[in-house]
C-alpha cells in the first residue's frame, strides 16, 4: 500500500518546535533513505574539476548536432589545460623527441606539410597527417583515415606506440609521467587522483583537441552576413554545389552542414587497384577496399598535401583529379562521374572559382588562436 | 514518535524510486503507440546487407545494375479513426536500408486500439520542407541530407546510388535522388535561375489496418518498381545530375507513388 508522503509532512506534530531537532535527523537518515534505495545510485563521492563546455560557434547553433562528448569524460578547465601539456609533450615518444604536436601542427591546420610524417627512428608513415579541427562533431565517431579508432579517446592511444610514430609503450609513458614532478598534481586537479594511467592520459587529450573548433572562416562571416563573398568565390559555391559540375556536397556538405564533411568513407576514383586498403583493412569487408575518411576543406590553405596519402600537393592538382584525373574500380563511390572520361571536364574558369571558394573555407584565426599553442 | 519514524521511513523507500511504483494496470481504453518496420526488396526478393555491391539487379529496361546505397526519409505517419479523426504525430525517419538505421519506427503518437486507415508520406511535404529552422539532425546526416539552396532548399526524399552496365558494357554510376522538383530558367542552376518548386513528396496509403496493443506494421519498398512503372527507367540516359532536373523529378514521383510502397506483414 503506498502512503502519501505530503500528508505526513503536514501532520501536525511535525509543526512542533520541539519536534524541529529530530526531524533534522529525519532529513539526514531521508537523505540517506533517496541515496541507498535506488538501485542506479552511486555511493562514491566523485571528484569534480571546473566544467567547461565547449563554446557552440554562431554559425553551428542550431544548424547542426550538437558535439560528441562522453559521459565519462566531460570538458573541464583542467583536463584540457592537461590534454594541451601532454599534447605538446615530446617526452610521450620513445627517445623524448616526439609529441603529437610535431605531426599536428597549428601552422599547418594540425596537420604535416610534409606527404608523410617522420616517426622517432626515422621512419616515414605511409598517410598524411589528418587536420585536427571539429573533431567533436564527428557523430559517427569513426576516426583516422580508416575508421580504425572508435572514439576520439580511443585514437589517443594508437600513435604512442606505433613503431614508426613515437614507438613507445604506455607503461613507459605512464612511469615518466608519475616519476615527473608536475603530472600527479595536474592529473589530480582534473581526474581528482595522482595515480596516472594510459586511460586518463588519453581523455585528457581527447579534451584539449574537442576545443580546436574552427568556424571563423571567410565563408563563415559571408554567412553570418559580416562580409561578402567576392563573385568569384560565389561562383566558385556554384560550382561546387552543381551537380553537374563539381557536385562536392554530397560528401562534403554545403552551407546548412558547416562541418564541410560527411566523415563517412568513399573511394574517390584515385587508383585502380590498392596499395592501401584502408576502412577495407579495418573490417575485412572487400566492399570497402580502397576508401577513405572524407577530410573536412576547412583550412586547405593551411593543410597540404592532399588525400590520405598527401598525393597531390597542391589544391590545383585536387580539382584536377575530380575533373580528369578519375580511374574505376570495383569499389568506386557513385558518386564519382563520367569515369571513362576521368571526370566532368570543368573549365578552367570553373575551377579557378571553386578553388576561390574552397580558399574561403579557411579560418586564419584558428591557426593564430593562442589557446592551442603550447 | 518510532511510529513517526517507521512511516516516513516506509514513505520514503516507496517514493524514493521514481520508476517502482507509478505504474498501473493498463486497461483496454489506455492508447498504445504503434511500431513500422521498414524492409526494401526486388520484385520480392529480399534485399539485405550482403546484397549491396554484390547483387545484380535487372530492371524494366534489362539494365544490369548493383545498388550501393539506399536511404530515404519518410513523414507524417498518419492515423485515421472511423470516424474521421486524424492523428498525426509529425514526426519523421531517416532510414539507411544498407546499414539497417531507422529500419525499426515507433511514431510518437498514442492512439487507442480499434481500426484507422494508416498512412504516411514519402520525402517531406512543403510544409515540412521548409520549416523555418530546418532539422539540425538531418542537416548532420549522411554530409547533409539537406538540399542545395539554388536547387529550392528543404531536404533530399531519397538517395539511391549504385552502378550500371552501359550500352558499351562499361560499369557507369548512378545516383537516382529524389527531391521536391525545381523549374530553372537555365540549367546549370544558380542564383536567380529556380522559376518554381513543385511538391514531389506523396502520400503513401497502407489501408485499414487493426491497432491492437502491441501492432507491428511492415512496409516493404519494391527498389524494381523505381526503375518500371509507369515510366521505363533507362539508365543509360538517366544515370545523373537528377536533383536539377524537373521533368525526372515528376518522372520519380510517378513511379514511386505508384507502386514501390505496400503494406507487408502486419502482426499483434
Amino acid at each position: 500500500m503506498k502512503m502519501d508522503l505530503t500528508a505526513y509532512l503536514a501532520w501536525e506534530p511535525f509543526h512542533s518546535k520541539k519536534l524541529m531537532k529530530k526531524l533534522g535527523i529525519f532529513s539526514g537518515l531521508l537523505t540517506v533513505l533517496f541515496l541507498t534505495s535506488c538501485k542506479d545510485s552511486d555511493d562514491s563521492v566523485q571528484y569534480v574539476a571546473t566544467p567547461a563546455p565547449l563554446e557552440i560557434p554562431a554559425i553551428f547553433e542550431g544548424q547542426i548536432l550538437p558535439p560528441v562528448i562522453p559521459e565519462d569524460n566531460p570538458q573541464t578547465v583542467e583536463g584540457i589545460a592537461l590534454g594541451k601539456k601532454l599534447f605538446f609533450d615530446t617526452r610521450l615518444s620513445a627517445d623524448n623527441t616526439l609529441a603529437c604536436a610535431s605531426c599536428h601542427m597549428q601552422q599547418e591546420g594540425f596537420s604535416d606539410s610534409r606527404q608523410f610524417s617522420v616517426g622517432i627512428t626515422g621512419e616515414q608513415g605511409f598517410r598524411n597527417s589528418m587536420p585536427l579541427q571539429n573533431l567533436a562533431f564527428n557523430y559517427g565517431e569513426k576516426f583516422n583515415w580508416d575508421g580504425s579508432a572508435n572514439s576520439l579517446e580511443d585514437q589517443m592511444f594508437e600513435p604512442v606506440v606505433n613503431p614508426i610514430e613515437m614507438a613507445n609503450t604506455w607503461p613507459a609513458v605512464e612511469t615518466m609521467l608519475q616519476d615527473s614532478n608536475e603530472y600527479p598534481v595536474l592529473f589530480e586537479e582534473a581526474f581528482g587522483t595522482q595515480t596516472i594511467d594510459s586511460t586518463l592520459v588519453t581523455k585528457a587529450m581527447a579534451q584539449f583537441v574537442r576545443t580546436l573548433v574552427s568556424a571563423n572562416s571567410r565563408f563563415d562571416q559571408a554567412q553570418l552576413g559580416l562580409i561578402e563573398l567576392t563573385p568569384q568565390e560565389q561562383n566558385g559555391l556554384n560550382v561546387f554545389l552543381d551537380e553537374s559540375r563539381g557536385d562536392c556536397f554530397h560528401c562534403h556538405g554545403l552551407p546548412a552542414n558547416p562541418l564541410w564533411t560527411d566523415n563517412a568513407f568513399h573511394n574517390n576514383g584515385l587508383d585502380s587497384e590498392f596499395d592501401d586498403l584502408g576502412l577495407g583493412n579495418v573490417t575485412g569487408d572487400p566492399r570497402e577496399f580502397g576508401l577513405f575518411r572524407s577530410p573536412s576543406l576547412r583550412n586547405l590553405k593551411f593543410t597540404a598535401p592532399y588525400m590520405h596519402d598527401g598525393r597531390f600537393a597542391t589544391l590545383d592538382e585536387v580539382i584536377d583529379h575530380y575533373s580528369e584525373g578519375l580511374v574505376f574500380s570495383e569499389t568506386i563511390d557513385p558518386l564519382m562521374k563520367a569515369i571513362s572520361e576521368g571526370g566532368v571536364q570543368l573549365t578552367d574558369e570553373d575551377k579557378a572559382d571553386l578553388k576561390a571558394f574552397l580558399l574561403s573555407l579557411s579560418d586564419d584565426s584558428f591557426i593564430n588562436n593562442p589557446d592551442f599553442r603550447e | 514518535m518510532k511510529k513517526i519514524v517507521l512511516l516516513v521511513f516506509a514513505a520514503t523507500v516507496l517514493f524514493a524510486c521514481s520508476n517502482d511504483d507509478n505504474t498501473q494496470a493498463v486497461a483496454e481504453a489506455d492508447p498504445v503507440t504503434v511500431d513500422f518496420t521498414f524492409t526494401q526488396n526486388w520484385d520480392g526478393a529480399e534485399i539485405t546487407n550482403a546484397d549491396y555491391q554484390n547483387t545484380t539487379y535487372i530492371n524494366a529496361n534489362n539494365t544490369h545494375l548493383e545498388l550501393s546505397k539506399l536511404v530515404y526519409l519518410i513523414s507524417d505517419v498518419t492515423f485515421t479513426a472511423q470516424d474521421g479523426t486524424v492523428y498525426d504525430a509529425g514526426d519523421y525517419n531517416l532510414i539507411d536500408a544498407r546499414n539497417g538505421t531507422n529500419i525499426n519506427f515507433t511514431p510518437g503518437i498514442e492512439i487507442l486500439e480499434g481500426d484507422y486507415n494508416v498512412s504516411f508520406t514519402f520525402g517531406f511535404d512543403d510544409e515540412d520542407n521548409d520549416k523555418a529552422g530546418g532539422y539540425p539532425d538531418l542537416n548532420s546526416s549522411d554530409g547533409s541530407w539537406s538540399v542545395p539552396m539554388p536547387l529550392g532548399g528543404g531536404y533530399h526524399y531519397m538517395r539511391m546510388e549504385g552502378t550500371f552496365m552501359n550500352e558499351i558494357a562499361q560499369t557507369e554510376t548512378f545516383q537516382y535522388h529524389t527531391i521536391r522538383a525545381n523549374k530553372h530558367t537555365t540549367l546549370p542552376p544558380g542564383p536567380g535561375t529556380l522559376e518554381f518548386t513543385q511538391d514531389t513528396s506523396f502520400v503513401v496509403d497502407l489501408g485499414t489496418i487493426t491497432v491492437g496493443n502491441t501492432t507491428s506494421i511492415e512496409v516493404q519498398m519494391n527498389v524494381a518498381e523505381w526503375f518500371k512503372n509507369p515510366n521505363t527507367w533507362d539508365l543509360d540516359i538517366n544515370n545523373s545530375v537528377m536533383m536539377p532536373n524537373f521533368e525526372l523529378q515528376l518522372d520519380m514521383n510517378e513511379n514511386g507513388s505508384n507502386s514501390v510502397f505496400s503494406l507487408g506483414t502486419v502482426s499483434q
